[in-house]
């Protein structure tokens, strides 16, 4: 069994070593205030930026999903700050550590077993048929070897444990 | 410039086939040598997949680059999305010697290896830059004397230092595409916000995600637009299917019929709208049928 303190440390400084950026910080609010989603949920970018690298807190804070990473913060960020770098890098870090929406995974699994987040299904099918295209696209929706390759290299990069290990 | 191949990616062949199929009319009547990406997978998507872990992100993204490389063709991609993921995976790739090497170690698993020799292009950035308004002007067979809203979408100019278009404030060229077809392109306030899909905030937080679509669709209406055109099927189906969505959640109701850029270019080029999936992928654009409808008549 892992020390649970050691696993804490060995997460705080990956949380530090991803957010180093974030020390440039002048607390402006220039980030916040071109958010297209701090204008409609609670997501406050300026303040995510000032806890980044203090604990292990933020792993937990529900605005990390709230971004639709759209860079206009990073755009417009005097300092020039990786901000959504440093966002998807802690995202990572909160998914490791088991954080996942439901929805989230569906997607994830949708990837694992077919290849893509959005698979293909009867209505399109036929649909593609009705406007003169082929019934299945020339994706690893038809090329079943192509489709393995996505499998191996999946379970090889860790992803499928990933999302497994975190089935709840 | 290289020849290319097609990246379809998952939206498009799984959801949107018009899109797919106007852009391959496009593409032949312009005389561009594309070929299908054979046995290509999700890009995958930035939103989540880069979110949960960047080694999977970057090892998938390289694997359908390299079926480009093997071709030796640019990869060419409809999707801001698509294009997002491909292009900063190749960069990358280029750039980060160590990157490459721990992408090939994976890839060397399924007998590939990625060289780093290949362009990844977006459609639009394509036409403008290797066409240009003029010459698609040229290509034009019937003006379309339409009033349109062009919504570029977050990745297809961000990070601006990465993509090299130029300032994402006030951009022109994706507008320049569409007055190249006799439309009008509206100013409009908040042009270049966000469509609210972005970064799995629409799958975990559809709520939250139509607020700000409501917000956008809201500043298209006051500019009396007759269509939005888009360059991303995923802004696509966030500014039509949300129209809906907003509907059931918040009884607002628009009208507004959306477009691919592949899809309004089809039309200008002379394809019937049925040929180019417009009559079937979103309700709304019934009515955008009856606007062209009416401008055949007179
Ligand atoms: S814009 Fe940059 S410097 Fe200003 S508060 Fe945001 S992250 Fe800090
Ligand atoms: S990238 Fe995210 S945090 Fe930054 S402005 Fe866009 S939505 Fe807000």
């Amino acid at each position: 069994m892992t020390d649970k303190n050691t696993g804490e440390t060995e997460t705080m400084e990956r949380i530090q070593n991803a957010s180093i950026d974030a020390l440039r910080c002048i607390q402006c609010g220039v980030c916040s205030g071109s958010c297209p989603s701090g204008r409609h949920t609670t997501l406050n970018i300026r303040k995510l930026v000032k806890i980044a690298g203090k604990n292990t807190d933020i792993l937990n804070n529900k605005e990390l999903w709230m971004c639709t990473t759209c860079y206009n913060c990073q755009e417009r960020c005097p300092r020039d700050i990786g901000i959504v770098d440093i966002l998807l890098d802690i995202r990572a870090i909160s998914v490791q550590n088991g954080n996942i929406h439901p929805e989230h995974r569906i997607v994830c699994e949708m990837l694992l077993e077919y290849g893509h987040a959005v698979p293909i299904n009867e209505h399109t099918r036929a649909n593609r048929v009705n406007i003169g295209l082929e019934e299945l696209p020339e994706t690893v929706h038809k090329y079943e070897d192509g489709l393995e390759e996505v499998k191996s290299l999946l379970a090889s990069c860790g992803f499928r444990k990933l999302i497994e290990q975190n089935e709840s | 410039m290289k020849e290319l191949s097609l990246f379809l990616g998952c939206l498009v062949p799984n959801r949107y086939p018009g899109i797919e199929l106007a852009t391959k009319l496009c593409l032949a009547k312009l005389d561009i040598d594309c070929t299908d990406l054979a046995g290509a997978s999700c890009c995958p998507a930035p939103g989540v997949f880069r979110s949960f872990d960047r080694t999977t992100w970057l090892t998938l993204a390289s694997r359908n680059i390299v079926l480009s490389e093997q071709m030796n063709r640019d990869m060419l991609t409809i999707c801001n999305g698509c294009f997002s993921t491909l292009a900063d995976a190749n960069r990358s790739i280029k750039e980060d010697k160590d990157s490459k090497e721990d992408v090939n170690r994976h890839l060397e698993k399924i007998g590939k290896e990625i060289k780093g020799d290949i362009d990844v292009r977006h459609i639009i950035e394509y036409l403008y830059e290797e066409y240009g308004p003029e010459k698609i002007s040229s290509y034009v067979e019937r003006q379309l004397d339409i009033r349109v809203a062009v919504h570029y979408g977050c990745h297809l100019i961000k990070p601006t230092k990465e993509r090299g278009l130029g300032n994402f404030e006030r951009p022109g060229f994706f507008d320049e595409l569409v007055t190249a077809l006799g439309a009008t392109s509206v100013e409009y306030p908040d042009k270049m916000a966000c469509c609210g899909a972005g970064g799995g905030v629409r799958s975990s937080m559809k709520d939250k995600s139509l607020k700000m679509t409501e917000a956008k669709l809201s500043r298209i209406k006051e500019a009396e637009v007759d269509c939005i055109v888009n360059s991303c099927p995923f802004c696509h189906m966030q500014l039509g299917e949300g129209q809906s969505e907003i509907k059931e959640q918040m009884q607002i109701e628009y009208d507004i019929p959306v477009l691919h850029y592949t899809q309004l270019l089809g039309l200008a080029l002379g394809f019937p709208a049925e040929m180019l999936g417009i009559d079937t992928n979103i309700e709304k654009n019934r009515k955008f049928m009856d606007i062209l409808d009416a401008g055949m008549e007179c």
